[in-house]
């Protein structure tokens, strides 16, 4: 196992180092300068055709959404030492419990209620079988999917609406150009993805429960002597970030407005790779999922306007070529919290 | 031993059992009666040559793609890849089927190979990635999927070059030739002799070969590997590669034997299968067609299943969780039958392998 790259011990006035505001926020440089790359590139094509930039940017932000959102579920998971690769279920089962809740009841803030508590029960049933259990995670993880989808599908009736998610534009600040928006006309979920970001990245390394949870995924045993509950830490964290994989779930919902069989579509396994991609960290998690969310959203526009005389599927291809080129010229090699996958055992 | 053989049944049957009894109280919940509908899947799986032909159509790719994960398994390595691999296989053996005319005994195996070969590429390159550039195999082989899906969309879409000219709108490739299709006999899919013989080979290559001493011991401890002087770079490729030819090999057999052209989209979720069967088979190559068998039997079984009481074939998804769950998770298993704690069941551990970069 490599470790992390000499963490680069920036200096407050760095780009990305919020020191007053946020602590450390360590930056991986060559994910920012991947950032400014296209920050740069958004804003001359902006002069050249300023409403498919605008098109381009407002949708990077959309397809980020729920890539953060599930990231950040996985992130918190994994930080407290439980990997799970059962996002994807949860995803769906959020969507689909959403959906239906919205769906009967007529009202948004019950289907969101409804989908995260549907995820975080997913989440507790992780953390039971890892924790009581002691069952192998990447098999609990895979038994939240297959069963996600299962489920899911075989509830599944056609024909049923709910009310549509509205969008809420924040006046005054909507009319900027490109950056309006890009960053502020956007539903509901979009938002709590960004803040999400911030909030995780505050509690992760700036309170007593962040400091105790990095303890439990790193040295459980340690943890322990110093008198933090390791089992209790493990089943809260996992609800709690079940709620968050409940809100990406519900952010499917929030373009799509419909439930639909495996709607989710691998993005839960995207996430993984936006998490690792972004080493563990909230705002290595927001660099991550705009990247890959640029290269969606410039894929699509692409094929929309049939800019090139290419095949469709070779667009199709460009977030996840990019995302593999992306890994292995800067060849980022993470270094995931060390008690990782390991049930622990009371002395 | 023979005491230790059974009791090593014993779990995963009682978890079948389980899973089973689980999916029915769904089925009841869901305002059906569990017992016709299990007698329609069981009918529908087993209840004349017919149905057992299905079944072991069904259980081919399955066979197929649970050997691929098992054999990653034993080599600490997670594939999840196993879709991608299976188009690419697919659609490579479908281009050898329709585009040469050779006899059937060259034909056949030829068309076999290139189909696992080509997929194996598409692992191994997951093997390099990971062994090279440290990019974990898990992110790299969901994004290879998403790029095979694409790839071989286009290769025969109205654009692309393996088109069936006669397909009109249709995205497919031509019929393979009659000399490259797999033959049944008496019924029975001769596909599923393959996908056995190869379990055979891969349960020799791990218990009884150096390469096989090699992978395990990769996978119980990359450094004391590289200490004894094996090459983990060479072994994580190989092994990627042999896990990606198997699923690639699979394709091939479901569109020579199966298909007989290549359809965009069939098939999906062999990944998940892939995972549940290796799992169900406790990552023993021989075990893997029992459990792929059983897999492929509810999915043979659940259109009669369906036909006779409206339960949707998803149920089976369901089914299968339950099954991973108590295959899993033993001490409930006891807990629920009341058996006597036994030193056998051996907790299998995977997530060993995630942090290793």
């Amino acid at each position: 196992m490599t470790t992390t790259s000499p963490a680069p011990t920036s200096p407050a006035s760095a780009p990305g180092s919020a020191r007053s505001l946020l602590g450390r926020v360590r930056v991986d440089y060559r994910i920012l300068a991947g950032l400014a790359v296209i920050a740069v590139a958004m804003i001359i094509a902006y002069q050249w055709d300023s409403q498919q930039t605008t098109a381009v940017a407002a949708r990077t932000i959309r397809e980020a959404a729920p890539l953060i959102l599930a990231a950040l579920c996985g992130l918190i998971g994994e930080r407290s030492g439980i990997i799970n690769i059962g996002i994807e279920g949860q995803m769906l089962l959020a969507a689909f419990v959403g959906f239906m809740v919205a769906s009967s009841s007529g009202n948004l803030i019950l289907g969101v209620m409804g989908g995260m508590a549907a995820a975080s029960v997913a989440g507790l049933f992780l953390a039971w079988t890892a924790v009581a259990l002691k069952m192998d995670q990447i098999i609990a993880g895979t038994i939240i999917n297959i069963f996600g989808l299962g489920v899911t599908s075989f509830l599944y009736v056609q024909g049923r609406t709910m009310p549509s998610v509205p969008n809420w534009p924040i006046p005054g600040l909507d009319e900027l150009p490109l950056i309006g928006s890009m960053l502020f006309s956007h539903g509901p979920l979009t938002y709590a993805a960004l803040v999400a970001v911030v909030v995780v990245h505050v509690a992760l390394f700036q309170t007593r429960w962040g400091l105790r949870t990095r303890a439990v995924g790193e040295h459980p045993s340690a943890a322990d002597t110093v008198g933090v509950r390791v089992y209790f830490v493990r089943y809260r964290n996992l609800a709690i970030a079940g709620m968050l994989a409940g809100l990406a779930g519900f952010a499917l919902l929030q373009s799509a407005s419909v439930f639909n069989r495996g709607m989710t579509n691998g993005k839960g396994f995207i996430a993984l790779a936006v998490m690792i991609f972004g080493r563990y960290r909230p705002f290595g998690v927001l660099s991550a999922a705009v990247l890959f969310g640029f290269f969606n959203a410039l894929q699509a526009q692409l094929q929309f306007r049939q800019a090139f005389d290419i095949p469709p599927q070779f667009f199709g291809m460009i977030p996840f070529v990019f995302t593999i080129a992306v890994l292995a010229i800067a060849g980022l090699r993470t270094r995931p919290p060390a008690a990782i996958g390991q049930p622990y055992e009371k002395e | 031993m023979e005491r230790l053989a059974w009791r090593q049944v014993l779990l995963p049957v009682l978890a079948v059992v389980l899973g089973l009894v689980s999916g029915g109280l769904l089925i009841f919940v869901s305002g059906d009666n569990p017992l016709t509908a299990y007698g329609g899947m069981l009918e529908g799986a087993f209840g004349d040559t017919d149905a057992v032909g299905r079944t072991l159509e069904k259980a081919t790719p399955l066979v197929m793609g649970g050997l691929a994960v098992a054999f990653a398994f034993k080599a600490g390595l997670f594939n999840i890849g196993g879709q991608g691999q299976l188009l690419l296989g697919a659609s490579f053996s479908a281009w050898v089927g329709f585009r040469f005319g050779l006899p059937a005994p060259i034909h056949i195996p030829l068309a076999l190979l290139v189909g696992g070969i080509v997929a194996s590429g598409l692992g191994a390159l997951a093997g390099l990635l990971k062994a090279t550039r440290g990019t974990h195999e898990v992110i790299s082989t969901i994004m290879l999927n998403f790029v095979a899906a694409n790839l071989t969309d286009w290769l025969v879409s109205r654009d692309g070059p393996w088109n069936d000219p006669d397909g009109g709108a249709l995205a497919r490739s031509p019929l393979i030739q009659d000399s490259a299709v797999l033959p049944k006999v008496g019924g029975l899919p001769t596909g599923f002799l393959v996908a056995v013989a190869a379990a055979v080979v891969i349960w020799w290559l791990v218990s009884r070969s150096t390469l096989g001493f090699e992978v395990l011991t990769v996978g119980a401890n990359p450094k004391a590997a590289t200490y004894a002087g094996i090459s983990v770079t060479r072994i994580t490729v190989l092994a990627m590669g042999i896990s990606a030819f198997l699923a690639g090999l699979g394709g091939a057999i479901q569109t020579l034997g199966v298909n007989e052209r290549f359809e965009p989209g069939f098939n999906t979720g062999l990944g998940f299968d892939g995972i549940t069967i290796a799992l169900l088979a406790r990552t023993n190559a021989l075990a893997v067609i029992p459990a792929a068998v059983l897999i492929g039997a509810m999915d043979a079984g659940s259109t009669l299943m369906q036909a006779r009481t409206d339960v949707a074939p998803e149920i089976i998804s369901v089914i299968q969780a339950f099954v991973l769950f108590f295959v899993a998770a033993p001490s409930v298993v006891r807990w629920i039958v009341r058996l006597r704690t036994g030193d056998d069941d051996r907790a299998i551990d995977l997530g060993a392998g995630w942090g290793a970069a």
